[in-house]
């Protein structure tokens, strides 16, 4: 279990390349789903991230009339950048950047930098599709932020804290996952809803010509996709941390726990995408707040009754 | 950082938005210019809490502050919405009487 | 020193964003100037080690900001090509009035002999924020409540532009309500 996590200047230098390597295991494994559902060799499927980010950082990049050059190269680069701001709060072991007393609202309030991010990206294009798929995050993106918020005071309730390695030494009796199972899939879905995967897409969808992604081309394209994948493994790092209990675990040191649990959940994370269909935004609204905003803060409710009586 | 440095910069924010709000035409724009005030107010209620008393009461307002930020805005921007429905325009001058 | 140099640089920036949303051509950079001004402000609150109410400030902040790109882009149309936008009344007469507000108030603060620090901040300073707000406090939330109830139900009612009888007909018995776009449950 951690202590309060020390901060370790070279995990500054290795937490990105560690970010790296989860986000393009992720996209391999997303290769190879995509390669054996078309019939090709699955190795094919596994390499393709790696000569997509080839081909991305030779392509030249794609001019439209009267762009937002500014608005358009701040959105672009956008998302890695939160993604890395994100991962400054998420103890590894016993590494942490910055283990803040208030980590859970950071992570909070950095994904709503992606709200900005995004309609960044579908503004600077000067596309009309690039627009709509900007409105279209945002339109899901209040259907899906009141119930993460609630989702992330869960844990918080229960371990006293807003501090991550409180929460994790809070869950050495029992992870939360296994009493706070609503605030878990609320949160793991919210996590696959702001990384613009899977079921909640459609602001990259292909009814709309690709949305967000039809007009960026070349290092902006690769930074947007390396962008998903990267918000994608650290929502997944976090979720392990809020309520798989962090680094808890029988034979291993706990930060290869921590990565293991990692993997496991992105793992499901990429193979979600290939199993629902897209979600449309105005539909989503009306599932998450009568339905999904109920649960939550029932969930909560039963949460903070049982913290109150265990005193 | 001293009390009277926090509060100078509170002030100009304050009249930057005190400009807006009574320079622009487009509704949008005077909220806008009410948010940078209230943004203002924010700053120096935060400095005379730290500086002077920080006691946890003061936090309060700061959070009742934030609180009216956003009333402010959903209102306003419903208002304007009506606004452009029923008369088609977006500027204030347009909005200067009250029947029609 | 350091603190003073941190406090100018995002005073700074603060109040330099907050000059360009009215001095900028497009909507949507007016719109993210405000929001760079109210980061750099929630960065000024965690020098106060008001680390809560900072990080909400952000949050809170490029929420709306993000929404409000809409409805500006909405209402004034898209601009991207930059075309110089200077929409303003009164032009003199405001600037004389601010500045005139800004001297009042920048020599309020340097004359008024303002008390001593009474009192230091508690060690956790969330933990007794909610301590407040659920105790002494109590009061606030409970007018906050009802207030940003009644704020959600008003704009809607406002800003909808079909009411009950345009969705469940004339003697309100439709079975379903006739939306233009289907919600996921047919409410």
């Amino acid at each position: 279990m951690t202590d309060a996590a020390g901060t370790n200047p070279a995990w500054a230098l290795l937490a990105p390349v560690v970010l790296g390597l989860l986000a393009l295991a992720a996209a391999a494994l997303n290769g190879i789903l995509v390669a054996r559902a078309e019939g090709r060799t699955l190795r094919s499927g596994a390499a393709a991230p790696v000569f997509e980010v080839a081909r991305l950082m030779r392509q030249r990049r794609r001019t439209t009339v009267a762009a937002d050059v500014l608005l358009w190269r701040i959105g672009c680069s956008g998302l890695v950048v939160v993604a890395l701001l994100k991962t400054a709060v998420i103890p590894v072991g016993p590494w942490v950047l910055a283990d803040i007393p208030v980590a859970i609202v950071w992570f909070n309030a950095m994904d709503v930098m992606v709200w900005a991010v995004v309609w960044l990206i579908g503004w600077g294009a000067n596309s009309a599709y690039s627009l709509i798929g900007g409105y279209r995050f945002l339109a899901q993106a209040v259907s899906y932020e009141l119930p993460l918020m609630f989702a992330l005071v869960t844990p918080a309730v229960a371990a006293h804290s807003l501090r991550v390695s409180d929460v994790i030494a809070a869950q050495q009796e029992l992870w939360f996952i296994v009493w706070m199972p609503v605030a878990f899939v609320v949160f793991c879905l919210s996590v696959v809803a702001f990384s613009s995967w899977g079921p909640f897409a459609t602001a990259a969808s292909g009814d709309i010509a690709g949305g967000i992604l039809t007009e960026v081309s070349g290092v902006d394209r690769l930074l947007i996709l390396a962008g998903r994948y990267a918000l994608l493994t650290t929502g997944a790092a976090f979720a392990v941390a809020l309520f798989l209990g962090g680094g808890a675990g029988p034979l291993l040191p706990d930060w290869l726990w921590t990565l293991v649990k990692t993997l496991l959940l992105l793992a499901a994370f990429v193979v979600v995408r290939h199993r629902l269909p897209e979600v449309r935004p105005d539909r989503l609204a009306e599932v998450a707040w009568m339905i999904v905003l109920p649960v939550v803060l029932l969930q909560t409710l039963i949460v903070s009754i049982v913290v109150a009586v265990r005193g | 950082m001293t009390l009277q440095l926090v509060l100078i910069a509170a002030a100009a924010l304050f009249c930057v938005g005190l400009y807006g709000a009574l320079s622009q035409q487009v509704v949008v724009m005077v909220m806008m210019g009410l948010e940078l005030m209230l943004n203002g107010v924010i700053l120096a209620a935060a400095a005379f809490w730290w500086f002077l008393a920080p006691t946890p009461d003061g936090q309060v307002l700061l959070l009742v502050v934030i609180a009216a930020m956003t009333v402010e805005m959903a209102m306003g921007f419903a208002v304007a919405t009506l606004l452009h429905r029923s008369r088609g325009s977006d500027m204030t001058d347009s909005a200067t009487d009250l029947s029609g | 020193m350091l603190s003073t140099i941190v406090f100018s640089v995002l005073a700074v920036i603060a109040l330099a964003s907050g000059i360009a949303v009215f001095r900028v051509d497009s909507m949507a950079r007016a719109t993210y100037a405000l929001a760079v001004s109210f980061v750099a402000v929630g960065a000024l609150l965690l020098m106060f080690d008001l680390d809560y109410i900072g990080v909400i400030t952000i949050l809170m902040m490029v929420m709306e900001m993000a929404i409000m790109a809409i409805y500006m882009i909405m209402f004034m149309g898209m601009n991207p090509a930059l075309m110089p936008m200077s929409m303003v009344h009164n032009k003199r007469w405001s600037a004389i009035l601010a500045v005139g507000t800004f001297l009042l108030l920048a020599g309020g603060a340097l004359l008024v002999p303002w008390p001593a620090r009474s009192g230091s901040p508690a060690t956790d300073l969330t933990a007794s924020l909610g301590e407040a707000i659920m105790g002494s406090k109590m009061l606030v939330m409970l007018t906050v409540s009802p207030i940003l109830f009644a704020t959600i139900v008003a704009a809607l009612v406002l800003a909808n532009p079909r009411g009950r009888y345009d969705r469940w007909g004339d003697d309100l018995q439709r079975a379903r309500p006739d939306d233009p776009q289907q919600g996921g449950l047919g409410k």
